[in-house]
C-alpha cells in the first residue's frame, strides 16, 4: 500500500519520554491510547514546574503565592474555553474527569429538572460514563430510559431519533465517538434534532477531543464532557463544558469550601459559576498540566492530527482486512482511530497476552460499555490510535496477530 | 520454553478444546456464579454434595482459554473428593498460580499446567474464577 502521510509521527515521538532509548518503555507499541495517552514533555514539566515553583491554594491566600497560582489556575480554564469556543471561561467546570462531569450533570441538573414520566435518551453505544447516570437517575426520579439502537454497522441513524423523541424527552446522551466502535456520531444534527423536540444535549467527548476540532458553539451542545489523560494531559483533571444559563440554573454538585458567597445559620448563597460547581481545594497542578496538553495538540494543530490520524486509520483498516478471520466491529471506512476486533474462536483475553509478549500494547474485554459487549457478542480487543503511532506499529500489531492465530491454530 | 509457551502448554489448550465436566446438574445442587466485570469472562459451577464429599460438579461458561481451562480442570479435581480436601486444594492452586506454591506439584496433575500464568499477572485472575466461585460455594454449603 502506497500512502502517502501528512505528518512524520518520529518526530511527534522525540516529545514524548516514554518512546525515548533510555525508557524502559521504549520497545512498546502503545496502542491502548483510548484508555489513556502518553504525556509530552511539555505537560510533564508543566506539572513539575507548578508543584515546585507555583504550589499553593487557589483564590484563597493572601500571598502572592496563593496569586499566582489562582492566576494558572484561571489561565488553564481560559485555555480550555478558548480549545472548545465556548462564549466565556465561565461556562468551563473543572472535574476530575468526564465520569465526574456527567454525575455532576446527572445529580445536579437531572435531580432538577428530570421529573417522573420524563425520558432521557442514551445511545447503545456508550461507556458506562455516559450510562449509568442516566440508569441511576431515571431510577431516582421515575424517568424513562429510552435507548437509542445502533445499525449492524454501528452508526446512529438520525431517523431512529426522530422516533425516540417526544415532548417528553429532556435529554439525549451521546458520545462524539465510540471508545468500541471508532464510529464519529453527527453531534451537531444529534444536538438540532434534540432541540427541536425541546430537550438538551449532553456530548461525551472523551474519545473526540485529542483527534478531531471540537467546537461546542458549532456543535450548540448543551453539556460537553472530556478527561485530560486521554488528551495527553494529566489523570484527575476533566472537564464539563455548559450554557452560562444552564450552569446559573443547576444546583451545586458537592458543597463545600470555594462554592459559596454567603453561609450564616439562617441563610446560604452559592457562588456564581464555575466556583458553584467546584468544592474544595481543585486539581491545580493537573487544570496546570491540561493546559500544556492542550498546547501540545494545537501545536500540531487539530486539523493535521484530524487528516494524519485518518490516514493512518486507513492503512491500518486494509492491513486488518488482511488477517484472516479477523472481524472488525464498527463502521466502515468512515470512522476513528478505534479497532474493536475478534479473531477467529481466540478469545480476546488471549490475544492480548500473546500481543504482550510481543510488546504490542492493547485492550482486551467489555470496554466498560457492557450492553454494547453483549450486542457484539461478548468481550473484543481493542487497538487505539494517537498522533505518536505509525505504519510500524500497525505492522507489529499485524504480525502479533498472525503469530496468535498460529498459537491457536487448532481453536 | 517461553513464558508464552510455558503459559499456553496443550494441557491448557487441550482442556480449553475439549473442556471436561461442562455442563448442568439437575437439582438437588448449589450453584454458583463468578463474573469478571472487566473482560467478561464467566463460570458458572453446579455442585451436589452429599456427606461431606462432592459427588458432581459440572461448569459453564463463556472467556478466555485460561479461564475455561481451568474450570475444566476443576470439575475433573474436584470430583469426589471430601469438602476438607476440596478447600485444601483450592488454597494450593491459588498460590500456584500466583508462583506461592510449595512442595511437589507432581500430585496436581494436569492443574500443575497452570503454573505458568504466574509470569503473567494480569492473567491470574482468569486462572482463579472458577476456584473462587467454588470456594464461594462451598461456604454456601457451612
Amino acid at each position: 500500500m502506497t500512502t502517502t502521510f501528512t505528518l512524520d509521527a518520529r518526530e511527534i515521538r522525540r516529545q514524548f519520554p516514554f518512546f525515548q532509548p533510555h525508557s524502559e518503555m521504549r520497545s512498546v507499541v502503545y496502542l491502548d491510547n483510548a484508555a489513556t495517552t502518553q504525556k509530552p514533555y511539555a505537560v510533564i514539566e508543566a506539572v513539575s514546574n507548578f508543584w515546585a515553583h507555583h504550589n499553593a491554594n487557589v483564590h484563597r491566600g493572601g500571598h502572592g503565592a496563593g496569586a499566582k497560582a489562582s492566576e494558572l489556575y484561571e489561565a488553564a480554564r481560559a485555555r480550555v474555553a478558548q480549545f472548545l469556543n465556548a462564549r466565556e471561561p465561565a461556562e468551563i467546570v473543572f472535574t476530575r474527569g468526564t465520569t465526574e462531569a456527567i454525575n455532576l450533570v446527572a445529580s445536579s441538573w437531572g435531580e432538577a429538572f428530570v421529573k417522573a414520566g420524563d425520558e432521557i435518551i442514551v445511545t447503545e453505544m456508550e461507556h458506562h460514563a455516559n450510562l449509568l447516570p442516566w440508569m441511576r437517575l431515571a431510577e431516582k426520579q421515575g424517568a424513562h430510559l429510552k435507548v437509542w439502537r445502533i445499525t449492524d454497522d454501528g452508526r446512529l441513524n438520525l431517523d431512529d431519533l426522530e422516533r425516540l423523541l417526544t415532548e417528553r424527552t429532556r435529554l439525549v446522551a451521546v458520545s462524539h465517538i465510540s471508545n468500541v466502535l471508532g464510529t464519529v456520531n453527527p453531534v451537531a444534527a444529534i444536538c438540532q434534532r434534540a432541540h427541536a423536540a425541546g430537550a438538551l444535549c449532553l456530548v461525551d467527548a472523551a474519545q473526540s477531543v485529542a483527534h478531531l476540532p471540537v467546537d461546542v458553539r458549532a456543535t450548540d451542545c448543551d453539556f460537553l464532557a472530556f478527561s485530560g489523560h486521554k488528551a495527553y494531559g494529566p489523570t484527575g483533571i476533566g472537564v464539563l463544558y455548559a450554557k452560562r444559563a444552564l450552569l446559573e440554573a443547576t444546583p451545586p454538585y458537592h458543597v463545600g469550601g470555594g462554592m459559596v458567597q454567603i453561609v450564616r445559620w439562617d441563610r446560604l448563597v452559592w457562588a456564581e459559576p464555575p466556583a458553584k460547581f467546584e468544592a474544595g481545594t481543585p486539581p491545580i497542578g493537573e487544570a496546570v498540566g491540561l493546559h500544556a496538553a492542550l498546547d501540545f495538540i494545537d501545536a500540531i494543530g487539530r486539523d493535521a492530527i484530524e487528516r494524519y490520524e485518518r490516514e493512518l486509520t486507513a492503512y491500518a483498516l486494509e492491513r486488518l482486512q488482511e488477517v484472516p478471520d479477523l472481524r472488525l466491529h464498527g463502521p466502515i471506512p468512515d470512522r476513528a482511530g478505534i479497532f474493536a476486533f475478534s479473531l477467529g474462536e481466540i478469545h480476546p483475553h488471549d490475544i492480548a497476552t500473546v500481543l504482550d509478549t510481543r510488546d504490542v500494547a492493547i485492550r482486551s474485554g467489555l470496554h466498560c460499555a457492557h450492553p454494547l459487549g453483549e450486542r457484539l457478542g461478548g468481550a473484543t480487543a481493542r487497538a487505539s490510535l494517537a498522533i505518536y503511532n505509525d505504519t510500524q506499529h500497525i505492522d507489529a500489531l499485524i504480525d502479533a496477530l498472525h503469530e496468535a492465530r498460529r498459537i491457536f491454530g487448532r481453536v | 520454553m517461553t513464558t508464552l509457551n510455558e503459559l499456553y502448554q496443550e494441557i491448557i489448550l487441550d482442556h480449553y478444546r475439549q473442556p471436561r465436566g461442562r455442563g448442568e446438574l439437575e437439582p438437588p445442587k448449589i450453584t454458583q456464579e463468578g463474573f469478571n466485570p472487566s473482560c467478561g469472562d464467566e463460570v458458572i459451577l453446579d455442585l451436589r454434595a452429599r456427606d461431606g464429599r462432592i459427588e458432581d460438579i459440572r461448569f459453564r461458561g463463556r472467556g478466555c482459554s485460561i479461564s475455561q481451562a481451568s474450570a475444566s480442570m476443576l470439575t475433573e479435581a474436584m470430583q469426589g473428593k471430601t469438602l476438607d480436601e476440596a478447600r485444601a486444594l483450592i488454597q494450593q492452586v491459588l498460590a500456584l498460580v500466583k508462583g506461592e506454591a510449595e512442595g511437589d506439584l507432581d500430585t496436581l496433575g494436569d492443574i500443575a499446567a497452570l503454573a505458568g500464568v504466574r509470569h503473567f499477572p494480569v492473567r491470574v485472575k482468569c486462572a482463579t474464577l472458577a476456584w473462587h466461585a467454588l470456594d464461594e460455594a462451598l461456604e454456601q454449603l457451612g
